[in-house]
């Protein structure tokens, strides 16, 4: 039995270096040589700043902007902080929300919008009527809280808003829309998408923004 | 469900099918010591390895032996893992600055006994609690190191069934060798690069900072995370880079990715019954047990896929959309990913926990009740549905056991299996793995869903000031069935070594983590070792010859008879608790209660 114990500790030694950090430096060796882009996470760059990643999503607020899915990532797609609700079909919190008011007055900071909410303010916010039937991605939080893509149904519903907010035809909108909708990859896998933060950089290219100055985005060399 | 979304699953289905058999005859020539095409590259590494562990090779172990070396194998690098998790302060690669603070006594005992058992659940936040050596080097070896023992046991199973009259079982540490340098490393280095074209990060950045369109500020972690990811799948252990798992964009960007996860899940296990029906030297043995798992395997994800697809009512009633269309995915999204959708989030769910992976495309704690439900009885079986690698087809091989013995006293005949008497021991050694999962699965939950521990306890101290302070039920995330649930899955999981979670669950105070990390262990060793003794008793039996009365294990009848078994173990084990759960939660969803 002595035997084995040595052979064990020995084989401990042996595998960890061999698998624990062999493999990975000569992974990242190859990785840094044949995929420099998205060995380093896919980042884009604007005026040699880093405006984000073309896998993670990203907050947008403003009226002329596509905006992403509702995350649950921190406050808010906290790419550090990765998460989802987890809060189940029967929760009262996920659909209802939680609306709280402290002694002084001010909100909770335990606060949360319900489906309920997140589906009013969809339908304000896209001068929709209050019986319109929405994508269920629209009001729903994804697993990651990063989620960069929307569903083609949503983008099309926020065309109008973005057109109006850019002074711009909605037509031309739809259109670049449709520019960046993309199918299943090989036309089989995964769901039709619609990269969110791509999307506004082409906007932001192509259609003037009365608030925002268009950043320049240097082409990425990788491609999917 | 759409057209679309059974297809990908045939497809999906279509490929393991393709890659079984090349993948099981590799195993079963790597494994008999033939000499491959990687010999010239690899033989050298592995005679080296012999040497500085003073391995000899030629050494064919009694299943005591055999025992012995994988226990001290285990506790080797379970203690090594505690060791450098409670010292990644001072260890490089550590942008972040993560230490001990992070990484408490209570959390490294829970993460080192979760690695080395390939389980791979995670009480923490990876992105604010290890360092990136910690993830390579301390977590990520074990996912090695587990799977390759893994793959041993079943090995030592299968030769004991195939052997006569020896006893013996073969050698723990040339099959562990053997399964790292030509299985798991020529397919890990591929499939590397494979995930790091499609987006996964391979770097030792530290986080970036990103000035978003909008003008705010994004802290992006980042990672070794493609050497990482790969094994994660292939060893059927699980354990993310990133909180989210593989729901992560930088994880799993893209659908090929994701079929490519999934495939690398089932691959091994998959093999393994064809390694096993070439072994015993009767193909059909295998196929048999693989057409098992792949009934069940159908079964669940056809279900999954069908109530995620109808979503929750209590969305739709908010002029939701819930069928399908061209341009959206309907169905129930809390917790899916875009471009996961319904399908691919149905497919990974079912396989993740068929097998004892535990990766998560989507979070489990947000499916429809009965969605939740495949998963958590898919763990409940013993996680034998190709299963776990190695894990998989010993534990099928138990329920093999278990069906003949049932058969036997069907038709009052001894049995016997492959030619093996199958006889009191064997029943026995059979059955008290199933007893220990059921008295750990069960026992574990019922103490948590009713323990108040003392409001200053520092066992567990979570949630607000209220009358409940120091309830273990405290930590939940959810109301009423599925807050039993989130508890009944996570010991679910532990035990069955599985990983993923109904994540909502609050694991890391002192008790989840000693109670979870005992679960895990006591899943992994008190159904290893029962197996390898059945091992060494069936080697050291002779055959007997098949006869009239032989009850055939490789027709349609026995795949029929090895369903009802494990279905029946699990159902009749756990129904009661199931009832609580999600049959309970469906009911009332459907009828709009809220908690």
């Amino acid at each position: 039995m002595f035997r084995q114990i040595v052979s064990a500790v020995a084989m401990v030694v042996v595998m960890t270096v061999l698998t624990g950090v062999l493999f990975p430096l000569g992974i990242t060796a190859m990785a840094q040589v044949f995929f420099p882009f998205q060995a380093h996470g896919s980042l884009l760059k604007a005026g040699g700043r880093v405006v984000g990643s073309r896998l993670i999503g990203q907050n947008f607020s403003r009226a002329a902007y596509f905006h992403s899915r509702p995350s649950a990532a921190g406050n808010g797609y906290d790419a550090s902080n990765s998460g989802g609700t987890n809060l189940g079909p029967t929760s009262l919190k996920l659909i209802r929300g939680v609306h709280l008011k402290r002694k002084d007055g001010s909100d909770d900071p335990g606060n949360f919008d319900g489906i309920a909410d997140l589906a009013s303010a969809y339908r304000a916010e896209n001068g929709l009527d209050s019986t319109a039937l929405l994508p269920a991605d629209a009001v729903a939080r994804s697993p990651s809280g990063l989620d960069p893509e929307i569903s083609p149904e949503n983008a099309q519903l926020q065309c109008a808003r973005v057109a109006r907010a850019r002074g711009v035809g909605a037509e031309l909108v739809r259109r670049l829309v449709q520019a960046h909708t993309r199918g299943r990859q090989l036309g089989l896998l995964g769901e039709p998408r619609v990269n969110v933060l791509e999307l506004n950089l082409e906007l932001d290219r192509g259609i003037r923004s009365p608030r925002v100055a268009a950043p320049a985005v240097r082409n990425s060399k990788g491609s999917l | 469900m759409t057209t679309n979304g059974v297809l990908q699953v045939l497809v999906f289905f279509g490929l393991v099918l393709l890659l079984t058999r090349p993948v099981g005859t590799w195993m079963a020539r790597v494994f008999d010591g033939e000499r491959t095409w990687l010999h010239p590259a690899l033989a050298p590494v592995e005679r080296l390895s012999y040497r500085i562990c003073r391995v000899d090779p030629r050494e064919d172990m009694k299943w005591t032996t055999y025992a012995g070396a994988l226990i001290a194998f285990s506790l080797a690098g379970m203690l090594l893992s505690y060791a450098l998790l409670r010292l990644q302060g001072i260890l490089p690669l550590n942008p972040q600055g993560l230490g001990a603070k992070e990484m408490t006594p209570d959390l490294a005992f829970n993460t080192a006994a979760s690695f080395t058992t390939n389980t791979n659940w995670q009480s923490y936040v990876p992105e604010t609690t290890v360092s990136y050596f910690s993830n390579m080097v301390s977590l990520a070896a074990h996912n090695w190191m587990s799977a390759c023992s893994g793959i041993a046991v079943a090995l030592a199973l299968t030769r004991g069934l195939a052997r006569r009259q020896s006893g013996r079982i073969g050698n723990f540490w040339v099959d562990v060798t053997r399964s790292m340098l030509y299985l798991l490393l020529p397919i890990s280095i591929v499939g590397a690069l494979l995930m790091v074209w499609q987006g996964v990060p391979q770097n030792f950045d530290p986080s970036t900072v990103a000035h978003t369109v909008e003008g705010g500020t994004q802290t992006i972690a980042q990672g070794p995370v493609a050497s990482q990811e790969i094994i994660k799948e292939l060893g059927t252990n699980g354990g993310g880079f990133f909180n989210a798992n593989s729901a992560h964009p930088y994880e799993n960007p893209t659908p090929i990715t994701n079929l490519f996860q999934v495939l690398c899940i089932f691959l091994i296990p998959a093999g393994l019954t064809s390694t096993f029906g070439r072994m015993v030297g009767n193909t059909r043995q295998g196929w048999t047990l693989f057409a098992a798992m792949s009934v069940m395997f159908l079964l669940g994800v056809f279900t999954l896929m069908h109530y995620e697809q109808l979503g929750n009512p209590n969305v739709a009633r908010l002029g939701v959309v819930s069928h399908a269309g061209p341009r959206q995915p309907g169905g129930n999204m809390e917790g899916k990913e875009t471009r996961f959708g319904i399908a691919n989030s149905a497919l990974f769910a079912t396989v993740t926990t068929d097998a004892s992976c535990g990766a998560v495309n989507s979070m489990h704690d947000s499916f429809t009740p009965i969605g939740g439900l495949v998963p958590l009885a898919n763990i409940l079986t013993g996680e034998v549905i190709f299963g776990g690698v190695g894990a998989g087809l010993y534990g099928m091989l138990m329920y093999a056991i278990l069906a003949v013995f049932i058969a036997g006293l069907m038709v009052g005949r001894t049995p016997e299996y492959l030619g093996k008497k199958i006889e009191q021991h064997e029943v026995k050694m059979a059955m008290l793995p199933v007893l220990v999962l059921a008295a750990s699965i069960l026992g574990f939950s019922a103490l948590s869903a009713n323990l108040g521990l003392p409001a200053q306890s520092a066992m567990n101290r979570v949630g607000a000031d209220g009358p409940f302070l120091g309830s273990t039920f405290n930590n939940l995330n959810n109301g009423g069935p599925h807050g039993l649930t989130e508890t009944f899955y996570a010991f679910a999981s532990a035990t069955g070594n599985n990983g993923s979670a109904f994540a909502g669950i609050t694991a890391n105070t002192p008790y989840y983590n000693l109670m979870l990390a005992l679960a895990m262990l006591a899943g992994r060793f008190l159904m290893i070792i029962p197996l390898l003794a059945i091992a060494g008793s069936l080697s050291a039996k002779k055959s007997v010859p098949a006869s009239a009365g032989t009850f055939p294990t490789d027709s349609p009848t026995f795949v029929v008879l090895l369903i009802g078994v494990v279905v029946i173990v699990g159902a009749l084990t756990f129904f009661p608790a199931l009832a609580l759960g999600p049959v309970v939660e469906h009911l009332q969803m459907r009828s709009g209660v809220l908690y």
